[in-house]
């Protein structure tokens, strides 16, 4: 069952977060045998004010450290929401940029978000896959999925669409972080599989 | 169970700011929505009591999963609401079968009390369509400040043979309500009305 707490009130003043999404979805089959085990994929995102949002601003990469908290607290209430750490297989993590802001302030996400999610699952070997676009209200962002320690596990290659109606604002950014908690439902195309993982580079 | 469930999404919303005017505590909204298959895909059939029953079914079971979403006691749910989407094999009258005659009784179970009608929207549509939930007081549907909707949407739902059925709660009214009108702490909740 998903649980949720507000956590809104914890968040540093210097972000204004307006909004916090807590999606899963869990799938028990696409028409194929049942699973006893749902798999479960999920999203956590914020929507806040973009600082840098209405003109070039050339330093933004201080942003970053004010993002960390967001991150560790986003990626603790959605593995929390699909069972707990030890669950989590595969992640991703993505950035919507509102029309007033600009495509690279959505590449601040990709140290505070990828650093949250290693943390909160107790270190993860493969690089987190993400995806980032400006875009206005409503519209919706696909994030990949890739297994958590080892980049070419095939079947946990997916993805999970995010966005909500009314936002990004265009003066606003929101952050998202997804996780599934194994394979897509009826996984059969081959390739290397989560049990033949052997490496420690994060790819196979 | 009746239902032959794909897929069960569960959607939390919180709204913590607007135009910089704090919301304390944030409003909070939770969707509980599953996809099952139509045993009526592609053919008319009379009798939609099949349909019905699983309606009540999915009461309880989303009924239940919204209010876990938020955390909070049922007492403590102050508005709902109830929407179905039928894929283009489907007909309008079964998202009726489903939300009308057996849904609200257990529903209101898991909401504690639930005078007030449960406000719903239906309609036809294919994968990735916008589904508007409207949502009303569980016990006064005068209460203005209540007066409220949340979308929801699943990329891949619903199909042609199948139907998405959503059940939406909330601890709260809208984030700053100000039109006047019944309020919360004023409603009596013995008519459903006022």
């Amino acid at each position: 069952m998903t649980k949720a707490s507000t956590i809104g009130k914890d968040f540093m003043p210097e972000l204004n977060i307006r909004k916090i999404i807590l999606s899963v979805e869990e799938v028990f089959h696409e028409g194929g045998p049942k699973s006893d085990t749902p798999v479960l994929r999920g999203a956590c995102y914020a929507v806040l004010t973009n600082p840098f949002a209405g003109g070039y601003v050339p330093e933004i990469a201080g942003f970053m450290e004010d993002l960390k908290p967001l991150g560790l607290q986003l990626a603790t209430r959605l593995a929390d929401a699909l069972g707990g750490a030890e669950k989590i297989e595969g992640y991703g993590k993505g950035s919507l940029v509102g029309a007033a802001g600009e495509l690279e302030h959505g590449a601040l996400w990709h140290a505070p978000g990828g650093y949250a999610m290693r943390e909160v699952l107790n270190g993860t070997k493969a690089i987190v896959p993400s995806s980032k676009k400006v875009g206005g209200m409503g519209t919706r962002l696909d994030v990949p999925i890739t297994h958590i320690n080892a980049s070419y596990v095939r079947s946990h290659f997916d993805s999970m669409e995010i966005g909500l109606n009314d936002a990004p604002r265009a003066d606003e950014l929101l952050f998202a972080l997804v996780m599934s908690t194994g394979p897509r439902i009826h996984s059969r195309s081959g390739g290397l599989e989560a049990s033949d993982i052997t490496g420690q580079d994060g790819l196979r | 169970m009746k239902a032959d469930i794909r897929k069960i999404a569960v959607w939390i919303e919180e709204t913590h700011t607007e135009f910089g005017k704090a919301i304390s505590p944030p409003t909070r909204k939770a969707v509980a929505c599953a996809v099952i298959a139509n045993p009526f895909a592609g053919q008319y059939v009379e009798d939609l009591s099949p349909l019905i029953e699983i309606g009540a079914e999915l009461g309880t079971l989303l009924g239940k999963r919204a209010v876990t979403a938020l955390g909070v006691a049922p007492a403590d749910i102050q508005s709902y609401g109830k929407a179905a989407m039928v894929g283009e094999n489907g007909e309008l009258e079964h998202a009726a079968a489903l939300l009308h005659p057996k849904m609200g009784a257990p529903l209101r179970a898991e909401v504690e009390k639930g005078a007030a009608l449960v406000p719903s929207s239906k309609k036809r549509g294919g994968l990735g369509q916008d589904l508007d939930i409207p949502l009303g007081h569980k016990d006064a549907a005068y209460v203005r400040s209540h007066f409220d909707g949340v979308e929801i949407r699943l990329n891949d739902a619903p199909r042609a043979n199948e139907i998405l059925v959503a059940i939406a709660v909330t601890d709260s009214g809208r984030p700053l309500p100000r039109v006047g009108g019944l309020l919360h702490e004023e409603a009596k909740g013995e008519d459903g009305l006022r």
